[in-house]
């Protein structure tokens, strides 16, 4: 039974790869992608093998610990867990629970994570090949450590179910997964520097974790290596217990799973109102920017790219103060006003084939592209002026606002007139609605990368009137580009904007259902 | 019932007092193709306004793409679609404010509250926010989704779902509802509730477009049908003579044929 499970979730594997050459492609890059990360810790590992035991005992239990920790979060966090062997599909099978269970544990290893993970716990037996004993140790402590981390994995992913394919659940988790992705570079630089100020303290933690059933299994072969056999009979003890009450705890939580599904329980609301509907006027337009304003709210995949912007000041200030130069922090105006006036370039494909209802109702084209841009305009003109007068509080540097702020607003209304008119022609392969920000879109790639690229190279000419003023008064330092900029910048943008809400809607009255079929191909 | 042979063309007769009134949809030469296959074949029909009109074939017979094509989400290669003798091609503004239409397989702006779909559906409409506040209201009483107006159509079941889509179909006090699957997984009290609606809409003058795969209820409820398969009418015409005295699906198995009457399985009789 335990071989049929494993036979399926490579069937399954293997089928994956067959729907499509570019399944194959993605599985290639990402086995590349694992092959380097766990080349360089193999390689690290076995020249850990000279040093000595105190230090290769620390940074081994502190990785151990680590991977630990990642397989309890990273599957809920990002709601990726792999369900190719979803427990809830064998109900109907009567399969026994002991074979269910080594079944699943052991098709857990199946797949990039898990054969990534053990390769690198294996490669822990270098780094204590000093004697017979430690040797033996350390694979003992690999083959219990890596069984526990899939099996902490599965605990953390069935007790979470319920709270995992709760729709606010999923929202919330793909949004906020963001925050650290965009702070990565600072995140780093933290720790780093943490790490290098205060290494007795790390060796104080990794003595203190390899007591406890987060580093049990992973000290062993240290313990051996020193000598220490009682100490390390003891962990042994540890490790086994842990990943014998990690497998009572999955078995207890599977068997009650499978008899009481997810239930995405939703609180039933009489009324809400109409809310922005009702605030705005009553026009075609101000009921698509209300309801554009709405998605800006509620979709993660427009709430993503929302979260995104006030971060950017942040790693600018902290690029800036990590050199002492606050140039490119000048810019995140413009940078900001960019982000968010292209942002509507996808919004017809966010929509999906929900955008029959504007096809069926009969809304002027002009009208839909106007309440979009506006939804957009309504907080993207106080953010990008924030931004952009913000930066110069820092770097006093006055003298270069005008041109810094004609700038922005120059970019922000041009680029969202050109996004009016991209957004009305060309469809882009987006995240279904639904599905996590984060999720591989369906559809054409080459088609999106052409639009998106095509579009940004069309708004540099755009905007180079504006660009070259800016480049003019940081050459020349002469204040007058400056002061034309700031005239010019909204004054042609305006212009802009006008002639691509004019445009975008002629060819949404001529073409929509067109870009309703083009829509249906990827739902 | 009229039903002309594919591909015959022409243009409606002004209304009248001499001529045969308007029909409220009539399709002349409907044709679609997707890359090799022929979705839908040259379909002509005339649904007579304050019919309750139903279109019944298999799966794949071209019954959602004909009615997209008659409502302006779906470009025909040929042919063309009349509302009301309005062209939905000619003059798509104007043909879609006759109209309501409740498509099959399209998503809705889920993330919206049921009470702000609808209303967000009368705005779009350009109808004024008093009118559009007192349907929704009634709207949504009537299709037992008060209790839910709050709610994201995100987290409805499918039935409510399929339920506040047809209550934005029905805003706008269209003169021709063109309805595809609106029964699909929607429980029997609602489907009732729907039923009734409908049948006062067409006793007061509305026409009524159903597509459907329950013969059942076809028959019970609408005063014609239309038998489509293949992407071609088989048969159009009031229930009464489309079903020649034998029951709908009889007739529907026997013009659609198909039926396999598979031999073994006796296996399953063994236990």
């Amino acid at each position: 039974m335990v071989a049929h499970l494993l036979r399926l979730k490579l069937t399954l594997l293997r089928n994956s790869v067959r729907r499509s050459p570019w399944q194959l492609v993605g599985l290639g890059i990402g086995a590349l992608y694992a092959l380097g990360i766990v080349g360089v810790c193999v390689a690290g590992l076995f020249v850990l093998r000279g040093v000595e035991i105190e230090l290769a005992q620390t940074v081994v239990v502190l990785c151990g610990a680590t991977a630990l920790l990642g397989w309890a979060i990273i599957p809920v966090a990002v709601s990726a867990a792999d369900m190719t062997l979803d427990p809830a599909r064998f109900t109907t099978f009567a399969v026994p629970m002991p074979q269910l269970l080594a079944g699943l544990a052991l098709g857990g290893l199946i797949g990039i994570p898990g054969l990534a993970t053990s390769l690198v716990a294996l490669a822990t037996v270098g780094t204590w090949s000093r004697s017979l004993p430690a040797a033996a140790g350390a694979l003992a402590g690999a083959v219990l450590g890596v069984l526990s981390c899939i099996v902490l994995s599965k605990v953390v992913t069935t007790a979470t179910a319920g709270l995992a394919s709760s729709r606010r659940f999923k929202d919330i988790s793909a949004v906020a997964f963001l925050i650290p992705l965009v702070l990565t570079g600072p995140i780093v630089a933290g720790i780093a520097r943490g790490i290098a100020g205060s290494g007795d303290f790390l060796t104080g933690l990794a003595r203190a974790l390899s007591w406890t059933p987060a580093g049990a299994a992973f000290s062993l072969g240290g313990e051996l290596a020193a000598g220490s056999y009682a100490a390390a009979a003891v962990k042994f003890l540890i490790a086994v217990a842990t990943l014998a009450g990690l497998a009572l705890a999955w078995k207890l939580l599977l068997q009650r799973a499978l008899v009481t599904p997810p239930y995405a329980g939703t609180s039933k609301r009489r009324t809400g109102g109409t809310g922005l509907f009702g605030l705005f006027p009553a026009t075609p337009a101000a009921a698509v920017a209300a309801r554009s304003l709405y998605y800006w709210l509620r979709d993660p995949r427009y709430a993503g790219a929302l979260v995104v912007v006030p971060l950017l000041p942040v790693l600018f200030l902290f690029q800036g103060s990590q050199s002492g130069f606050y140039g490119p922090f000048q810019f995140v105006g413009p940078l900001t006003a960019f982000l968010l006036s292209w942002s509507i370039s996808t919004d017809v494909s966010y929509d999906s084939t929900a955008f029959a209802l504007h096809v069926a109702t009969g809304v002027r084209g002009a009208d839909d592209r106007l309440g979009r841009a506006l939804a957009c305009l309504s907080f993207a003109l106080p953010v990008v002026v924030l931004f952009s007068v913000g930066p110069f509080f820092f770097t006093g540097d006055w003298d270069k606002l005008p041109a810094v702020l004609g700038l922005s607003l120059g970019v922000l209304f041009t680029g969202l007139g050109l996004a009016s008119v991209i957004s009305a022609r060309y469809t882009v392969s987006v995240p279904l609605p639904g599905d996590s920000p984060f999720k591989k879109p369906p559809g054409n790639v080459a088609q999106t990368l052409a639009v998106q690229f095509g579009g940004m190279a069309v708004l540099m000419v755009l905007v180079a009137p504006e660009a070259a003023l800016v480049a003019a008064q940081f050459i020349t330092g002469s204040p007058v580009p400056g002061w034309i900029t700031l005239v010019l910048g909204p004054v042609l943008g305006l212009a802009l904007f006008a002639v691509g809400i004019r445009t975008g809607g002629a060819w949404l009255d001529r073409r929509a259902p067109e870009l309703l079929a083009q829509l249906a191909v990827n739902r | 019932m009229t039903f002309q042979p594919p591909g015959q063309q022409g243009q409606p007769a002004p209304p009248g007092p001499s001529s045969p009134p308007v029909p409220a949809l009539s399709l002349l030469g409907l044709a679609k193709r997707f890359g090799d296959k022929i979705a839908v074949d040259g379909i002509s029909l005339d649904v007579p306004a304050g019919s309750f009109y139903g279109v019944v074939g298999p799966n794949g017979a071209g019954k959602t793409t004909t009615l997209s094509m008659a409502t302006g989400l779906l470009r025909p290669d040929f042919g063309t679609a009349l509302i009301h003798g309005v062209d939905v091609w000619q003059h798509p503004l104007e043909a879609k404010k006759l109209m309501g239409i409740l498509p099959d397989g399209v998503r809705l702006f889920d993330r919206l509250s049921g009470e702000q779909l609808v209303t967000y559906a009368g705005l779009l409409r350009g109808m004024d926010r008093e009118m559009v506040a007192s349907r929704v209201a009634e709207l949504l009483a009537a299709l037992d989704l008060d209790s839910d107006a709050g709610t994201l159509v995100v987290d409805y079941s499918a039935g409510m779902t399929k339920k506040i889509a047809l209550a934005s179909a029905l805003i706008h006090a269209p003169r021709l509802l063109v309805l595809d699957e609106p029964f699909e997984s929607v429980d029997p009290i609602s489907a009732a509730n729907i039923r009734d609606i409908l049948d006062r809409y067409v006793a007061s003058g509305g026409t009524v477009i159903v597509s459907s795969h329950v013969m059942d209820l076809v028959q019970r409820m609408c005063d014609h049908v239309a038998v489509v398969a293949g992407g071609r009418v088989l048969a159009a015409g009031t229930v009464e003579e489309v079903r020649a005295g034998a029951s709908l699906e009889d007739r529907f198995v026997q013009l659609v044929g198909g039926r396999n009457h598979t031999e073994g399985l006796e296996w399953l009789r063994t236990f």
